[in-house]
């Protein structure tokens, strides 16, 4: 045997463990791949799935068999539904009136917001003006610091003027809370914009305003949209100052507020609840979907336009 | 373009930037910056929420809300608590976040709705995700400790929410664990997951096929393309992450507040800000403790910074 054949062969030799180590590792990452992948899924889904399931029950019967989790087509109770929507006075726990009060607070806070961060966003993205970089540093910084921090004061002032309790008064609390991010997130994606669109818009005699009215606002428009869920859902899920600012008046309840003053009451029974929890997280997650298609569709009509 | 035309434009641009911008500051500066500067005082006052029409700022000033909070064993504990819990949230959160991404990075059919739904916990409502859970786990008629008892061969349902801790023997030793912070932690990291596996997803997507397959070519295995070729490349991704994760986590109210109220060794700061403030009324206290946890966040930050400036120059 040539020195060759030899070298040949025993590279041959490694190459073989090699290769039998790798594919050992590429058949059990294989497989622990979709073990992981399933077991995430029962993870994150399960318990909303045990929330639907538990809301179409009676609570007589998830005590006397927990496992029992299928609705029996016979016995399929929507009655939870009915009395967690009507009013107190009809004997419900008023969750209609929750959703209203939800409603009203996150539209209000998405309107305010997009107000103040559009025109804000621009600037930051777009003019030169003295303190750009301190401002955006600012808003940044707010957004790190502990909502329990701000919650004394804001807690403390709106008591002593008498305003607490005012759904207004909750509305520049959220818009305090939502509009850096807002800036953010609209100033990466004007920083997208070409600005040779707002030059030609401003050589055609179009003032600052009419270009953004124009030109920056309808290109934005998809960013604007996406931001404007975001707004909502983080409205809608709030929940310290709701507690903070509402909680003494049950006719102001939020849901989120609704739900988690209701959930240590032994009078009303879990399976009325957990439809109170779905009809709290049904708004927020389709609209999630929504949102995440919007997304999609923003970015892939750009692309396609090219 | 005369030199005094061009300064008028820059001029009026400075001048329509500063007016856009002036809303929004106005906002920050009012409900955020100023509302925290009056903290500071409210922390040096001996301030009542009953007596709080006398309330002026030329009050009384003293260091006694800070001398009470420091002198408070329940303080010392509840920092303690919210630094295990937001170190092992962090890390739960994040590890499992790098795993769901690692496990989804290579497609299939489905693929899509799959990594939407892994997104479910971060996007709902908190108030909701804390209530299914507390049902879960609830001892009586809970799927948990149903499935528990069934499968596993639990001799007795477990509270997870309001037992402080337990004896657990593991090979021979009797261990004491806290499962109430345990299964607070386990809740932080179902909840925040989402969130690092969003990020760890794009940062992988950007990651250069060619360095893989180079590694292939070389003979590298899965394992050892994933530690020398992947994980380098999302390194600075998993840190910044992090650092969110855990200023998050460090000022979380919500979920310790839902779940359990602060009770069975959960007590974090911000639960007992809440507590000082609404059942006992003491602002002063309240905002003297919410400064702390403010402060020990910012030392936190600042020796976080002074690791990533020194790994950077090495």
């Amino acid at each position: 045997m040539s020195t060759a054949q030899q070298a040949s062969k025993s590279r041959g030799s490694t190459q073989r463990s090699r290769m039998s180590r790798d594919s050992v590792e590429t058949r059990v990452l294989g497989v622990l791949r979709w073990v992981v992948i399933a077991g995430l899924l029962v993870l994150t889904v399960f318990p909303f799935l045990y929330m639907v399931l538990l809301s179409v029950k009676d609570l007589g019967a998830v005590i006397q068999d927990p496992g029992n989790l299928l609705p029996d087509a016979d016995s399929l109770d929507l009655s939870t539904y009915s009395e967690v929507l009507k009013s107190t006075a009809d004997g419900g726990q008023g969750f209609l009136g929750f959703m209203r009060n939800s409603a009203v607070l996150a539209v209000s806070t998405v309107l305010v917001t997009l107000l103040f961060a559009i025109p804000g966003s621009y600037a930051v993205s777009r003019l030169r003006f003295p303190g750009s970089r301190q401002v955006s540093v600012l808003f940044l910084a707010v957004y790190l610091f502990p909502s329990i921090l701000l919650a004394v004061p804001l807690f403390v002032f709106f008591t002593k003027v008498g305003l607490r309790g005012s759904l207004a008064a909750l509305v520049i609390v959220y818009v305090s809370q939502t509009v850096a991010v807002s800036i953010y997130m609209l100033r990466n994606y004007f920083e997208t914009i070409p600005v040779s669109l707002e030059e030609s818009a401003a050589l055609d005699g179009a003032g600052r305003l009419g270009t953004m009215r124009h030109i920056s606002l309808p290109l934005a428009m998809p960013a604007i949209m996406a931001n404007a869920l975001f707004v909502f859902m983080i409205a809608w899920n709030e929940f310290l100052f709701a507690l903070l600012f509402l909680v003494e008046e049950r006719s102001r309840w939020t849901v989120s507020l609704g739900l988690s003053q209701l959930a240590g009451s032994i009078e009303i029974p879990t399976t009325v609840l957990m439809a109170g929890s779905v009809i709290l997280t049904v708004p927020i997650v389709a609209l999630f979907f929504a949102s995440e298609r919007l997304l999609t569709e923003g970015l892939t009509s750009g692309a396609e336009k090219g | 373009m005369t030199r005094s035309r061009r300064g008028s434009l820059r001029r009026a641009e400075a001048r329509d930037g500063l007016l856009l911008i002036s809303p929004t500051f106005a906002v920050v500066l009012f409900v955020v910056v100023l509302p925290i500067l009056w903290t500071v005082l409210l922390s040096f006052q001996d301030l009542r929420l009953i007596q709080l029409r006398q309330a002026s700022i030329f009050g009384d000033y003293s260091l006694d809300n800070f001398k009470e909070v420091f002198a408070s064993d329940g303080f010392w504990t509840s920092l303690r608590t919210t630094l295990i819990y937001s170190v092992l949230g962090t890390a739960a959160a994040v590890g499992l976040g790098l795993v769901a991404s690692l496990a989804l990075r290579r497609n299939f059919r489905g693929r899509g709705v799959v990594r939407a739904l892994m997104l479910l916990p971060y996007v709902a409502p908190v108030v909701a995700a804390t209530f299914v859970w507390s049902v879960m786990l609830n001892p009586q008629f809970g799927i948990i400790n149903y499935w528990g008892a069934k499968f596993l061969g639990w001799d007795e349902p477990i509270a997870f929410l309001s037992q402080r801790s337990a004896e657990v023997s593991i090979l021979g030793l009797d261990v004491e664990v806290p499962v109430a912070l345990l299964t607070v932690i386990f809740f932080e990291m179902w909840r925040s997951f989402p969130f690092a596996f969003l990020f760890i997803t794009a940062r992988l997507q950007a990651v250069p096929g060619s360095m893989e397959e180079a590694a292939l070519v070389d003979g590298a295995t899965p394992t050892q393309r994933f530690r020398h070729v992947v994980l380098p490349q999302l390194m600075p991704t998993i840190a910044v992450l992090a650092l969110l994760r855990f200023i998050w986590t460090f000022n979380n109210f919500d979920d310790i507040y839902l779940l359990t109220g602060g009770g069975a060794g959960t007590e974090v700061v911000s639960v007992r800000v809440f507590d000082y403030l609404t059942a006992r009324g003491d602002i002063g206290a309240a905002s003297a403790m919410a400064l702390v946890l403010a402060g020990v966040l910012m030392v936190l930050v600042g020796i976080y910074f002074r690791f990533a400036a020194r790994e950077e120059v090495a």
